[in-house]
């Protein structure tokens, strides 16, 4: 047989296929998750990244799944989180971020239009008891469920949520959604015992032969300071007044009202008078306005009311009266008295200067004692006595409601592994997916739908919630304005701009695979790559 | 107007695909059953922005006529790279003409398919800008002028880069290239030389001319599109960066394309029958620098504030002319 081959070369003829480009190659591009920033500082664990993907699409019910996976109330959290999500959001390198809270509300009542549910996991036959019916005791008796564990709540209220229903106005937070949402969590089989106060922890524990505990009491004690007075005007505690407009009861709220304290509380008491048909609210805090702990948006929302501030202020006396204030100035951070006086017309003073721990559910605690005001716990949220946890407010940490339902998810996930016998170890966060990762040129500019607003004047006469919905077109459209940083969204720009054809789509949902027998390793992909999902490594010579 | 740009939808039509676009307003780039008419293994530099813009245009075209495509090419890198004997990278029918007389090699491949009544089966000849607007214009001239049914490919790297970077007459002013030396009073390329093929194209008055930019996928495939709709002789010319001859990352290829469109240096338009028939608009528009900076070739035009603005001026001069902004509203 002739086998020479044609003119003086060596190889067959063929395809190119057979020339494998990729020994050029020193560097090799990997597809990667990095962790988008919103997701890094939800303190309820959200996967926001994901779930505004699935909204993209319109796919809502999947979203909602999503955001279920870490947080049992999307429709009361799109209304009442601080969504320090948006304020790190990479978005606002653009125009500005994406209105994450805004989509969580619409999938949220999406959710209770369609009465969408969660089915809870196989029964384990182990019993959890929790103390409190706030927002942490409700997400941990939720997630026990979905491990299948069986729940008792008790609480001592006569109703269920906590501060959200009894701290937070029904003008941020209408009831019918937040007791939809407690309902669905009652409707996987959580037994809530209201009017129960619970006095001897372990006693009730042994009785009815829980596995665990977990205490979630929250800080409902007012905190007060001794105003010297002559009982002209009376003073008030801003919780109190909270709760009896919940419950429908006489506040003491009228004329001219004086709120002191800059927290959210503060906030929530002066914008509740206006809507109460106050003659002028005031809100006198000891530092800048800028320096108030409540949120911007809900003092913006107040001034926009006709809220005034007063700041540099300290409340020294209340006599014939009259409210007695002294000047402050700045002292660095803080502010010092400057012993001069001015004095204000009040019809009522209401203190709003911050909460504590009821501290008597711990009397028969022995090992258990608050320091600080809080009482510790370790890493997996269990606290001196094995096999009782806590959390929300009153355990050392930030005292809001997403950090809440935080600490309900963490401890059911420990407890859950506790029952089991061993903590197991957290996995490890990715890394940051920063803007400078990304290649933004390719987000079109798309500024941000706000929700609209009740205008000023029906605010202020009822408590009609004031932030409106989005509705299903304008939901989708701030969905999709998410730049899915740091998480392949199927743009197919790597498949596309490789000229080496070295990159194989493997369908939709699927992503992509490099044909590392070709790649040359011209970082095209990771250049062009706009979420900043393929990263650069040296090869291995 | 060949494409519509979409503006919502997070990417819109900015990236290769978008899952969120209606079917027909996504690319053939995007789609998993492109003909990758050229293939892995060729050998290209790592970054090539013509293996690239080949790939791009040709895989339009075969999606176009249903794989009833013949092409042509010219001497040159895109020929170079994909056919060291006895391999090929092309899985299309292929051939391999002189330097010079790729236009010419279509007009015959076309009047041959009419003998044979294939008329379904459609030619491409393409080639660089040395091959197009230098060694094979008499070719490209003749065949605009008896408006064979071809369409003319020029994938314009601005240089003869494969034998080594010498300047062509696509080369831009201020460009160093081997015979173009940054040196003396005026250094690199000749300002006031070159030509513009796709103008002169136009008025040979032939049924549709394209400027196209390997950065705007969308507007590339559309154009290749608009193309192979329309019988006679037609001309596209793709704006192709080469990491070799510019002096440039071999990553920034794209990015470099999308500088230059950007700029206003490489306008996008259409015409048909020798009129201007659309433009695409900048969408962010940068000064000149953005686009010389990365490439070396240009280092001593970006220090002398005087080139740099001579520079400055063509892109402007292209702005208005073409009417590359959008109007303020």
């Amino acid at each position: 047989m002739n086998d020479t081959k044609p003119f003086a070369i060596t190889l067959d003829v063929g395809g190119s296929l057979l020339n494998k480009t990729g020994s050029w190659r020193t560097e090799r591009p990997v597809y990667l998750d990095r962790l988008p920033p919103c997701n890094d500082m939800c303190p309820a664990g959200e996967n926001i990244q994901e779930w505004l993907y699935h909204a993209e699409n319109g796919e809502y019910k999947k979203a909602w799944l999503e955001i279920m996976k870490n947080n049992p109330f999307p429709a009361v959290m799109g209304r009442v989180c601080y969504h320090s999500c948006e304020d790190a959001c990479n978005r606002v390198h653009l125009d500005d971020p994406v209105g994450i809270n805004s989509v969580e509300r619409f999938l949220g009542d999406q959710a209770l239009i369609n009465q969408w549910k969660v089915e809870p996991g196989k029964s384990s036959g182990k019993k959890i008891m929790i103390v409190g019916a706030g927002m942490a005791g409700l997400a941990c008796a939720y997630h026990l469920r979905l491990f299948g564990h069986d729940v008792t709540i008790f609480e001592s209220s006569s109703k269920s949520g906590g501060m959200v229903r009894y701290g937070i106005p029904k003008y941020r937070m209408p009831n019918e959604k937040l007791n939809a949402e407690i309902h669905r969590i009652q409707d996987m089989g959580v037994t809530i015992e209201l009017n129960t106060k619970i006095d001897d922890v372990i006693a009730t524990k042994e009785k009815y032969g829980f596995d665990a505990v977990f205490l979630s009491i929250g800080a409902q004690n007012a905190k007060l300071i001794d105003i010297k007075s002559d009982q002209s005007i009376p003073s008030l505690s801003a919780i109190e007044i909270l709760r009896g407009i919940e419950d429908d009861v006489a506040t003491g709220l009228h004329g001219h009202v004086v709120v002191y304290g800059g927290g959210n509380t503060a906030i929530d008491v002066a914008r509740s008078a206006v809507r109460m048909g106050a003659k002028s609210v005031k809100v006198v805090v000891r530092n800048s306005q800028d320096k108030m702990p409540a949120h911007y948006e809900e003092i913006n929302e107040a001034l926009e009311e006709e809220v005034e501030i007063v700041p540099f202020r300290s409340i020294s006396e209340i006599k014939k009266g009259q409210l007695i204030l002294e000047i402050m100035k700045a002292d660095g951070k803080r502010s010092k008295p400057t012993g001069k006086f001015e004095s204000i017309e009040a019809s009522v003073v209401v203190q709003a200067l911050g909460q504590n721990v009821d501290e008597s559910l711990l009397d028969n605690l022995t090992n258990l004692k608050l320091e600080d005001g809080v009482l510790e716990v370790d890493a997996h949220m269990m606290s001196a006595i094995e096999g009782v946890f806590a959390g929300g407010d009153m355990v050392p940490s930030e005292r809001n409601v997403t950090v809440a339902i935080g600490h309900g998810k963490k401890a059911a996930r420990n407890i859950d592994q506790w029952l089991q016998g061993k903590f197991q170890k957290p996995s490890k966060k990715h890394e940051i997916a920063d803007h400078s990762m990304m290649n933004t040129w390719y987000y079109s500019d798309a500024p941000r739908t706000i929700r609209p607003m009740l205008d000023v004047v029906r605010r202020q006469s009822g408590f009609a919630e004031v932030v409106g919905d989005l509705d299903e077109t304008n939901a989708a459209f701030e969905a999709r304005r998410c730049m899915s940083c740091g998480n392949c969204f199927e743009c197919d720009n790597c498949y596309g701009v490789c000229p080496d054809n070295a990159v194989i789509k493997l369908g939709a949902g699927k992503r992509f695979e490099f044909k590392y027998d070709y790649c040359k390793g011209c970082a095209m992909c990771a250049t062009e790559c706009p979420c900043g999902a393929i990263k650069m490594e040296p090869e291995l010579i | 107007m060949s494409h519509q740009q979409v503006k919502f939808y997070q990417t819109g039509t900015l990236t290769v695909g978008n899952r969120l676009l209606d079917k027909e307003e996504r690319t053939v780039q995007a789609t998993i059953d492109r003909s990758n008419s050229l293939d892995s293994g060729h050998r290209a530099c790592q970054g090539c922005g013509e293996a690239l813009g080949a790939r791009y245009a040709i895989d339009t075209a075969m999606r176009e006529t249903n794989n009833k495509l013949i092409a042509a090419n010219a001497t040159g890198c895109l020929e170079v790279f994909t056919t060291p004997y006895p391999e090929t990278s092309w899985t299309i029918p292929w051939i391999h003409s002189l330097f010079g007389n790729a236009a010419a090699i279509g007009t015959g491949i076309a009047a041959a398919m009419k003998v044979k009544g294939k008329e379904d089966v459609r030619v491409i000849a393409q080639g660089g800008d040395g091959g197009t607007t230098d060694i094979g214009f008499g070719c490209l001239s003749g065949m605009f002028e008896r408006n064979d049914d071809v369409l003319y490919i020029c994938y314009d790297n601005q240089g003869y880069m494969n034998t080594g970077v010498q300047r062509s007459s696509a080369t831009p002013g201020g460009a160093r290239t081997a015979t173009t030396m940054p040196v003396g009073p005026e250094p690199g390329a000749d300002f006031d030389k070159g030509k513009n093929v796709p103008l002169i194209a136009m008025a040979h008055e032939i049924p549709y001319v394209a400027t196209a930019s390997i950065d705007r996928l969308h507007d590339l495939e559309a154009k290749v599109k608009k193309a192979m709709s329309v019988r006679g002789a037609r001309y596209i010319q793709i704006f192709v960066p080469c990491p070799l001859g510019w002096g440039s990352v071999p990553a920034q290829t794209v990015n470099l394309a999308r500088m230059a469109v950007e700029s206003g240096i490489w306008p996008l338009f259409e015409g048909e029958h020798g009129e201007i028939t659309s433009v695409t608009k900048i969408r962010k528009k940068v000064p000149v620098e953005e686009y010389l900076k990365p490439q070396r070739r240009f280092a001593h035009v970006v220090k002398n504030p005087e080139t740099l603005s001579t520079v400055q001026e063509i892109a402007d001069r292209n702005i208005r002319k073409f009417g590359l902004l959008e109007e303020q509203e």
